[in-house]
C-alpha cells in the first residue's frame, strides 16, 4: 500500500470530522444530533484502519477499529431510545424547546 | 489508488448530504450510503474483515434502528436556525480541524515501527480478548438498557428508566 493511499484516507478522515463537528454544532433536532455523531465515529473507524496500516500493526489498528464499531452502535442505539423517550414526554425533538425547562 | 480517492470522495458527499438533507429519513438514508461506501473504502484498504463488519452492523443495523427511531418520533420540522450561529460554528470546526492536524500528523508520518505482526484474528481473539468480553457485555448493557428506555409506562410507575440508566453508564465508559 503506497502512502499517497494513507494520505487521501486521513484528507477523507479530517472531511468526515469536521462535517459532523459542524453537524454537531448546528443541529436542532435530536435524531440529526444522532446521525452528525456517526459520521463522527465513521472518521474515527476510518483513522483506526489507516493508523494501523501507517504503522505497520495493522491487527491491532483493525482490532480497535470493530471495538469503535461495537461501542459507537451501542451508543446510537441508546442515544436514539433517549430521543424517543423526550419525544413521548416533551412531544418534541427540538433542543431548544427542550432546555427552557417550561412545562 | 483512483478507485480509493473515487469511492472515498463519494463518502464524503454522502457525509455532507446526510448533514443537509432537511427530512430525517433521507438523512438516515444518506447516512446509510456513507456506511456502506466507508466499508467499500476499508476493504480496499486492505481491512475486509473490518469492512464486512462495518457494512453488516454501521449500514445494516443501524439504518434499520434510525428507521424504526423516526417511524415511532415522527418526523418534526424543526427550525433552520440553530442554536450556535453559523459563522461561529465554521471558526470552532477550523479551530477543532486544526487541533486534530497538529494532533494526528506528526504520529502518522513518523517513520513506521514493525513491532509485531500478528494476524488480524490471533490479534482480534487472543492478544486482546479482554475487548471482546467488554464488547459483549457492552452489547447486552445496551440491549438492555434500550430496552428499559422503550418500555410504554404501567400504570403511571417509572420503573424501568430508574434501573437502566447507571448500570448501562458505568458499563460504557469501560472501553
Amino acid at each position: 500500500m503506497t502512502s499517497q493511499v494513507w494520505t487521501i484516507a486521513l484528507v477523507a478522515v479530517f472531511g468526515l470530522v469536521a462535517v459532523g463537528i459542524y453537524g454537531l454544532l448546528i443541529m436542532r433536532n435530536l435524531i440529526k444530533l444522532v446521525v452528525a455523531l456517526q459520521i463522527l465515529a465513521k472518521g474515527v473507524i476510518l483513522v483506526m484502519v489507516a493508523a494501523g496500516g501507517v504503522s505497520g500493526k495493522p491487527a491491532i489498528g483493525q482490532s480497535l477499529a470493530i471495538t469503535v464499531i461495537v461501542a459507537d452502535t451501542v451508543v446510537t442505539v441508546i442515544a436514539l431510545a433517549l430521543a424517543i423517550q423526550v419525544r413521548r414526554y416533551c412531544g418534541t425533538l427540538d433542543v431548544r424547546a427542550i432546555s427552557t425547562l417550561r412545562r | 489508488m483512483v478507485i480509493e480517492t473515487l469511492v472515498l470522495a463519494a463518502m464524503l458527499i454522502c457525509a455532507i448530504q446526510a448533514i443537509r438533507a432537511p427530512r430525517l429519513l433521507i438523512s438516515a438514508l444518506w447516512l446509510a450510503g456513507c456506511s456502506a461506501l466507508l466499508a467499500l473504502a476499508i476493504a480496499l484498504l486492505g481491512a475486509p474483515e473490518v469492512g464486512v463488519v462495518e457494512l453488516s452492523v454501521g449500514a445494516g443495523l443501524v439504518t434499520v434502528i434510525f428507521v424504526f427511531a423516526i417511524s415511532i418520533a415522527g418526523e418534526e420540522a424543526t427550525p433552520v436556525a440553530s442554536l450556535v450561529p453559523r459563522p461561529l460554528a465554521w471558526v470552532l470546526m477550523g479551530l477543532f480541524l486544526l487541533l486534530l492536524i497538529w494532533l494526528t500528523v506528526p504520529g502518522l508520518v513518523a517513520p513506521a515501527l514493525h513491532g509485531d505482526s500478528l494476524p488480524f484474528l490471533r490479534a482480534l481473539w487472543e492478544a486482546r480478548s479482554l475487548d471482546t468480553l467488554l464488547q459483549v457485555a457492552l452489547i447486552f448493557s445496551g440491549v438492555l438498557g434500550s430496552l428499559g428506555l422503550l418500555a410504554e409506562r404501567h400504570g403511571g410507575t417509572t420503573a424501568p428508566d430508574a434501573g437502566a440508566h447507571p448500570s448501562h453508564d458505568k458499563r460504557e465508559a469501560t472501553p
